[in-house]
């Protein structure tokens, strides 16, 4: 990776920080815990993905380990400003 | 008095129905009888504990904090009958267990190989944890591997045993895998994918028999006489709900417990959810069988309020959704695809909808679209099925437009033109859409 990309990738995790939050979309969730499982911050994210919560644990660092190892790819990041109705649909619970 | 809820079976449908009984009643008694002694654990987790993504003990998603905050009794044993007249669950100690409802989520169960020498040791197949357990072991020896069979198993069994290092021999009975829910470029994108991992495919071969040595598998015999050694076959050739305990206490059973919209069997103080129910599509009024995780969800979840409160609620069958990952690619399965049966699988598999491969007569727009390949199943006036591989950028915006029956016959021109831009013309129909409804 060249120092620009790194730039921008970085840039791209601190922008997260400030202004999302991993949400998830709970009717793709097999619960596996991959994504728990991946967390450096040992947040388990799958309880959040079951209760159809976004993380908004204080821990999180939103590093996105988390989005880009689910299998199921049911994890992003979100502005924590949206409306309700602007988050994915859940279905099952 | 409080009332009290027998659940047999330990899935998701069992669990969701648990969790809605005790947010309904707080006071009800509730027995969860599974005869699986690790109690609930992600099946479709195993996956990824084959690829050795995952240890094991993280498969279980439930503290036992979790079990005491819903006040569950568990029993770990089989449920051997039920008589409905007298309120009571029979277990295999013969102890008797007296509820006021009851509720079947007893899961589906592989179907075994046809063949001789199918109950030699070395004949495998990929239900539960022990099974993923007994794979694991057996590849830590195993040289070379036979995997027969078709849908999301047989490739979780093939993926999970090359990711081990065991040679892998895939027999296909026809030319191409899932000939039922995928495309030909769809089934060619897998192959092409499980070539480039090694593995091996026979295309158009049957498994004849399996040869044995000392009572274990040691080769197998295809169709037109060819022998491969091998020490393991693997046996993933679809799944049936488990419906004797049913069928055994007179409830109307067809392939699964059939059930009202309530989820409620013949009996009325007997509810079904998951693999084992099989309920009606409104749209179509065709009785469905699924195998999808978040349909055990979503049915247990609606049991369980109707076992708590009077039956009211309504199960409501939306388009099967499934993601999954074929050959390392993500894939994501919406409404209805493809059509006919599957040569390599007796029926349903693991993971899959029976409404994916109701599709008759419909215009289809397929595209390769950057790492994305898209397959849309148009109807009189909205999309009824898509599969996107790859790049999952669209599958969200697919799902909802699916999902919500959204108008779409404005943009089929568009959709259908050659080299259309599909993604773009999607995404902003689902922008539009999306701004009306806010």
């Amino acid at each position: 990776m060249c120092a620009v990309d790194w730039f921008r990738q970085d840039k791209a995790k601190y922008a997260n920080l400030a202004t999302a939050w991993v949400t998830p979309e709970p009717h793709r969730c097999v619960q596996c815990g991959i994504c728990s499982f991946n967390c450096p911050m040992g947040i388990d994210v799958r309880r959040h993905v079951w209760r159809s919560e976004p993380v908004g644990d204080s821990q999180c660092l939103t590093c996105g380990e988390c989005v880009k190892r689910c299998p199921r790819g049911l994890l992003r990041f979100e502005p924590i400003t949206a409306a309700p109705s602007a988050r994915p649909k859940t279905r099952a619970r | 008095m409080a009332r009290r809820h027998i659940l047999i079976g330990g899935g998701p449908g069992a669990i969701a129905a648990a969790e809605a009984i005790r947010g309904a009643d707080d006071g009800a008694e509730i027995v969860l009888v599974g005869a699986d002694p690790h109690g609930y654990y992600s099946r479709p987790g195993l996956a990824y504990y084959l690829t050795n993504e995952m240890p094991e003990e993280r498969l279980f998603p439930f503290t036992p904090d979790d079990v005491l905050s819903l006040s569950l009794n568990t029993v770990t044993e089989r449920a051997v009958g039920i008589d409905p007249a007298a309120h009571t669950v029979t277990l295999e100690s013969g102890r008797q267990l007296a509820y006021d409802r009851l509720l079947i989520a007893t899961g589906s169960r592989a179907i075994s190989a046809r063949v001789p020498g199918a109950e030699l040791d070395g004949v495998v197949k990929l239900d539960g944890m022990d099974d993923a357990r007994d794979i694991v072991r057996r590849s830590r020896k195993a040289k070379a591997a036979v995997v027969v069979g078709g849908g999301i198993t047989a490739l979780e069994i093939v993926e999970g045993l090359r990711a081990r290092r065991v040679h892998v021999h895939y027999f296909m009975r026809k030319d191409r895998y899932w000939g039922n829910v995928l495309s030909e470029a769809e089934s060619r994108i897998v192959q092409q994918r499980l070539l480039r991992e090694g593995v091996e495919i026979h295309t158009f071969t049957e498994l004849a028999r399996i040869l044995g040595k000392d009572g274990r598998v040691a080769a197998v015999e295809t169709g037109d006489g060819t022998r491969i050694p091998c020490d393991l076959v693997a046996v993933a050739v679809g799944v049936r709900p488990q419906i004797e305990l049913a069928q055994t206490a007179g409830l109307e059973c067809a392939r699964g417990v059939l059930v009202d919209q309530c989820l409620r069997s013949s009996d009325p103080d007997i509810f079904a959810a998951g693999d084992v129910a099989e309920v009606a599509d409104p749209h179509t009024g065709h009785r469905v069988v699924e195998v999808l995780w978040s349909s055990a969800v979503a049915k247990g979840r609606v049991a369980g309020l109707n076992m708590a409160e009077e039956p009211a609620h309504v199960y409501e069958q939306g388009p099967p959704l499934n993601v999954t990952r074929l050959a390392g690619l993500y894939t994501t399965i919406i409404g209805t695809v493809g059509s006919g049966d599957d040569a390599d699988l007796e029926g349903i598999s693991r993971g899959d909808s029976q409404i994916w491969s109701e599709l008759r007569g419909r215009a289809i727009v397929e595209a390769q679209r950057g790492d994305a390949h898209i397959r849309l199943a148009l109807g009189k006036d909205t999309i009824v099925g898509a599969v996107v591989m790859g790049d999952q950028t669209i599958s969200f915006p697919l799902q909802e437009l699916i999902e919500g029956r959204v108008d779409v016959s404005g943009i089929v021109p568009a959709l259908e033109a050659p080299e259309a831009p599909v993604v773009e013309v999607i995404d902003r129909l689902w922008g539009d859409w999306r701004a009306g409804r806010a």
